[in-house]
């Protein structure tokens, strides 16, 4: 990853450039612990363009930039900005980009970032385009599991909810594939499971996987679940939606049969996948993977903006 | 006596060789061509080929290629040759080829794609995959085009 780089999606790192990033991190994670104020980015803004609603992404940028010492300016919302008046997507980032160093961008419609990054001169961080990719999430979630083991290699994973559209779930697979997890566990009812383009890359990466319809056959054998959300709405048929739904619930009880160092991923937010008794475990894993978010984005602005 | 069919020869055109068994029509649609244009045209089906095993040729008199329709009957028919005649003979030969990225040609498949935005400046573009089957994937959103969308799409039709 150079200064000055686009990042689309994950697959945009080698797995070099995650494990010196994931050092930077470490550095930046010590320095906000200790409350200090870096100054790398003095003088440097950031724009964050969010076409779609974001909590942690968002925020976590921005309170990234703040802490490295630089600003941002924020697009607003869709009623009180010049989209109203129907600016194009396009004209949009042409002016961020004169304005701003970096531009982190979200959008519903797929390609949205690349084509920004086409657009722009400055560097455009994807934070979520469509049901495709959000490689900074997959950065955190992959820096979560080597904070827990101090390795991401062979380690037995399981990925659970909607694998076909939630783009969460679908980088944090693309991540692993830059890495030798011992098996990978594909858990969704089947018409959310992940597109065969997605399982050819698994085959091409010889990386073992099965597919599965249940979290309790395979729990016992997990040592990171990553959990997301199944989505009410796609399923045409309510009932069949109740039907399952339950064969997909994270809770207390099912983890009764985990391994004791079983750790549960969620990018948040969470609906009903994944109940609040879990949170008292040793196994909740998901606020610190939050709080992550922020160490993690300085340490990648960092990287694009100061080398 | 020869008993084998025979076309004759084009004075001014172009003759399109080595198409895919059964794509000529295809190639024809993509040239816009009806028959009710009043020009010439032979069109050959499944003829034998040493190199296809089978193979169509379509002759069109008066009609020289425009750099677009090229490039779209490589995609259709990717060992197409285009001679190009004059005076009866044939001045220049052309074997088509598939670009590694093709540019403006086609549409994706996906609606949610930003290519697919009415009112943004973009160009799809769609990295080629393999060629045989034609596989194709978008450079912005990930689907994947293959023989069937792209015939869909340059000739109207399925195959």
């Amino acid at each position: 990853m150079r200064k000055g780089s686009d990042i689309i999606t994950i697959l945009d790192l080698r797995r070099e450039d995650l494990e010196s990033l994931f050092e930077e991190t470490d550095l930046m994670l010590r320095a906000v612990e200790r409350g200090e104020r870096l100054e790398v980015l003095k003088g440097r803004i950031m724009a964050t363009a969010f076409f779609e609603p974001s909590t942690r992404t968002k925020l976590s940028f921005q309170t990234a930039m703040l802490r490295l010492g630089g600003g941002f300016i924020d697009l607003p919302p869709e009623e009180l900005s010049s989209r109203a008046k129907g600016e194009s997507f396009a004209d949009t980032i042409r002016m961020l980009d004169s304005y701003a160093d970096v531009i982190v961008i979200r959008h519903r419609l797929e390609g949205a970032a690349r084509f920004a990054a086409e657009i722009a001169e400055h560097p455009v961080i994807n934070g979520g385009d469509g049901t495709r990719d959000h490689p900074t999430q997959a950065m955190i979630d992959l820096y979560t599991v080597r904070k827990a083991f101090g390795t991401i290699d062979g380690l037995v994973y399981g990925v659970l909810g909607d694998l076909k559209y939630g783009r969460a779930a679908r980088s944090f697979i693309l991540a692993l594939t830059l890495y030798k997890p011992k098996k990978v566990y594909l858990i969704s009812p089947p018409q959310l499971s992940f597109r065969p383009e997605t399982l050819a890359l698994l085959e091409e990466k010889s990386i073992e996987f099965e597919e599965v319809y249940s979290i309790s056959e395979v729990i016992a054998e997990l040592e990171v679940l990553y959990v997301t959300r199944i989505q009410r709405e796609r399923f045409p048929d309510p009932m069949e939606y109740e039907k399952i739904r339950g064969s997909y619930r994270v809770s207390a009880d099912i983890l009764k049969g985990a391994k004791e160092r079983l750790i549960i991923l969620h990018p948040l937010p969470r609906v009903d996948e994944l109940t609040y008794d879990v949170d008292s475990t040793n196994h909740a894993w998901y606020f610190k993977q939050a709080r992550f978010g922020v160490p993690l984005r300085m340490a990648l602005l960092k990287r694009l903006l100061a080398g | 006596m020869e008993k084998e069919l025979r076309v004759s020869k084009i004075a001014e055109g172009t003759v399109i060789d080595h198409i895919d068994a059964g794509r000529a029509l295809y190639v024809l649609r993509i040239l816009g061509l009806t028959g009710a244009e009043g020009l010439t045209i032979a069109v050959v089906m499944n003829v034998p080929s040493q190199k296809l095993g089978r193979k169509d040729i379509v002759k069109v008199e008066g009609v020289t290629l425009r750099r677009d329709q090229v490039s779209k009957i490589a995609l259709i028919a990717p060992s197409a040759t285009i001679n190009i005649i004059r005076n009866y003979d044939v001045i220049e030969k052309v074997k088509v080829s598939v670009p590694p990225l093709v540019e403006g040609l086609l549409r994706c498949v996906n609606p949610n794609c930003i290519t697919n935005q009415p009112n943004e400046p973009v160009t799809s573009k769609f990295r080629v995959l393999t060629i045989r089957p034609l596989r194709l994937r978008c450079e912005y959103c990930g689907a994947e085009l293959n023989h069937n969308d792209v015939v869909a799409q340059l000739a109207g039709g399925t195959r």
